[in-house]
């Protein structure tokens, strides 16, 4: 089954005159399991596609089936809904300040209904564990470095099992060590895990931990689309 | 209720960390909140205190039912009626006496600086006491004596050594209408907006003092029953008894239309109530800065627990809590204070100035109103935490 089943999807910005098609009829899909690297240069369109995918904009047209679900004509509630089943990792790490980083990682199981406090806080601190920060765990973002951030905002992506995680140029402010163990860890979690990546980045020191490379230019994906690395 | 305490229980308290995490804002807001709550204590304390301190003489009658004229409006606006009607009083069963008392205010010179000052002068028969207030019934023979009156130790002005004088037993006595008066001694009863100091005089001194007044003609009858007759119930068989010229009210109802005198006919009441109002516009604007600080601080945070599949009543619930935290916590502090400075301003101005519970209840609930509205205001900012745009 594809985790994700992309079919002749368009994307515009503005409205009348000032109107922009940034996504061009895109038809791509994704197995489950399977690691994606998109790249592209700057405005090409990637982070709207990935948007479009992690259910933070609707989409305006074709079909977007994202873990056997259609988002096209999903009301906010529903796009809502399918957020929690995947885990986004951003640019920067955005956690949240007053929060530890258990704290920050137990954000990523609340929004899950069925978790005791207890089961919370154990899986937190373990996944912390696992990321290599199990003797930080109450240490606040602020005293934290770079790459030891966006570890924690790795852990809470993944804290939760979700089967799908899309991930925006994580490693774009992390030094070329830092970024390395970064996708490292994404890569292992994710096969420990068994669950579908989809990273949009400009990094090509990292694009070996690829099953497949796709790109693409001026909001098309171009030929080399499928080819396998 | 039950699953929504739970739901309670397993959630981070994202507002109460947040606010912790910054001291300096928290101090800021508090501070904010406890000002707004010191002026509602203080308008609202000034309020009642004019309500009370303007009632106490009408409390303090020895009265079951009490006559005035028609057209009387406040303890200061009495006007009069004929003493004839007291007269008429006795024909109804169970009235045991009816006095008239001649309230009226003068101008005197303050008997230690010399100076002009107003004084509210309260006239009776001494051998019928007209006050449930031991401290005059004890000297009411003082004042049969003509030009001696008993001066009020609780009068707002410099009397202070006057007081200590009476209090050692020397005679004081100053100049009215060329007339000397000789205060005889003291009872405690304390001023008034309506007046700064009360004197009780016999109604022939009261008589001597105000030439001008008809002594047929008194400013308000104190009727007493006799045991085991309703108040209410005489009441209504003098209404039907004695002409409309006079008004017949118990006891309770006088002071009551005193203080509905006060609340509507005056504008202090409006005043203090707008003064209030204002306070908790300050409270609104204060408490609204803060949150909407902490909402755009954190609207990158916000806007990634939206990406990661929080809906925008959770968020709202964190603005909440922050709301009602700063209310619980602003209000210690905006309660302790005003005591103190209840206590301050009672000294002053020598109005009765005090907390009670359902004064602190009214606040504590218009500062919790007060930091909801805020918070409400607030949340709209975070319909800009949209992480489509942000990221």
């Amino acid at each position: 089954m594809s985790a994700i089943k992309i079919q002749n999807l368009s994307h515009y910005f503005g409205h009348g005159q000032l109107q922009k098609q940034v996504l061009y009829d895109i038809n791509l899909e994704i197995e489950s399991g399977e690691i994606i690297i998109m790249t592209g240069p700057s405005g090409s369109g990637k982070t709207t596609l990935l948007t479009l995918v992690g259910g933070l904009r609707s989409p305006q047209s074709g079909s977007l089936q994202v873990l056997g679900k259609e988002l096209y004509g999903a009301t906010p509630k529903e796009l809502t809904a399918a957020r929690r089943h995947h885990g986004y990792i951003f640019q920067s790490h955005n956690l949240h300040g007053s929060l530890t980083a258990l704290q920050n990682v137990r954000m990523g199981l609340e929004v899950h209904p069925n978790y005791s406090n207890k089961e919370m806080n154990d899986r937190a601190a373990e996944i912390l564990t696992e990321v290599g920060l199990g003797d930080r765990i109450d240490y606040y973002p602020d005293d934290l470095s770079g790459g030891q951030k966006q570890r924690v905002a790795i852990a809470r992506a993944l804290v939760s099992h979700p089967q799908l995680v899309l991930a925006d140029e994580p490693t774009a402010a992390l030094d070329s060590k830092s970024g390395r163990d970064v996708v490292d860890l994404m890569q292992t979690l994710a096969r420990e895990q068994g669950c579908t990546i989809l990273l949009v980045t400009h990094d090509n020191r990292i694009l070996d931990i690829a099953d497949r490379i796709v790109s693409l230019e001026d909001g098309k994906l171009s030929d080399k689309a499928t080819a396998k690395v | 209720m039950i699953k929504f305490l739970q739901k309670l229980q397993r959630r981070t308290p994202l507002g109460w960390l947040q606010l912790r995490r910054d001291p300096g804002r928290l101090r800021v807001a508090l501070a904010g909140i406890a000002f707004a709550d010191v002026l509602m204590f203080m308008q609202l304390g000034f309020q009642n205190a004019l309500y009370d301190s303007n009632t106490r003489v009408d409390r303090a009658m020895r009265a079951d039912i009490i006559l005035s004229s028609p057209q009387a409006l406040n303890l200061q606006n009495l006007s009069t009626f004929s003493r004839r009607r007291l007269l008429q009083a006795m024909d109804i069963p169970g009235v045991e006496t009816a006095s008239g008392l001649y309230v009226g205010t003068l101008t005197w010179r303050n008997p230690q600086t010399r100076l002009k000052a107003t004084v509210q002068v309260l006239g009776f028969d001494p051998d019928i006491p007209a006050f449930d207030l031991p401290e005059v019934n004890q000297q009411l023979d003082k004042i049969k004596i003509l030009n001696v009156v008993l001066f009020d130790r609780g009068a707002r002005g410099k009397y202070a050594e006057t007081i200590a004088q009476i209090d050692k037993g020397q005679t004081v006595t100053t100049e009215v209408e060329n007339r000397t008066l000789t205060l005889g001694g003291l009872f405690t009863l304390g001023a008034s907006f309506g007046a700064d100091a009360s004197l009780m005089s016999s109604d022939q001194t009261f008589l001597r003092l105000f030439p001008r007044r008809d002594p047929a003609s008194v400013s308000l009858g104190l009727i007493r029953l006799k045991p085991g007759y309703n108040p209410q119930q005489v009441a209504a068989a003098l209404k039907s008894h004695l002409p409309e010229d006079v008004r017949v009210m118990t006891a309770k109802e006088f002071v009551k239309f005193e203080e509905n005198y006060w609340q509507t006919a005056s504008p202090i009441g409006f005043i203090f109530g707008l003064g209030t109002a204002m306070a908790f516009v300050v409270g609104v604007v204060i408490v609204y800065q803060v949150l909407s600080t902490d909402v755009n601080a954190h609207i990158k945070e916000y806007a990634t627990f939206k990406a990661m599949g929080y809906d925008n009543s959770y968020l709202l619930s964190v603005v909440f809590e922050e709301a009602i935290i700063l209310a619980f916590l602003g209000f210690i502090p905006g309660f302790f204070l005003p005591n103190v400075l209840y206590a301050l301003a009672a000294n002053a101005t020598a109005l009765p100035l005090y907390m009670t519970y359902s004064r602190a209840a009214l606040v504590f609930t218009l500062t919790l109103v007060m930091c909801m509205l805020s918070g409400a205001i607030a949340t709209r900012k975070l319909q800009s935490a949209d992480p489509a745009d942000m990221f």
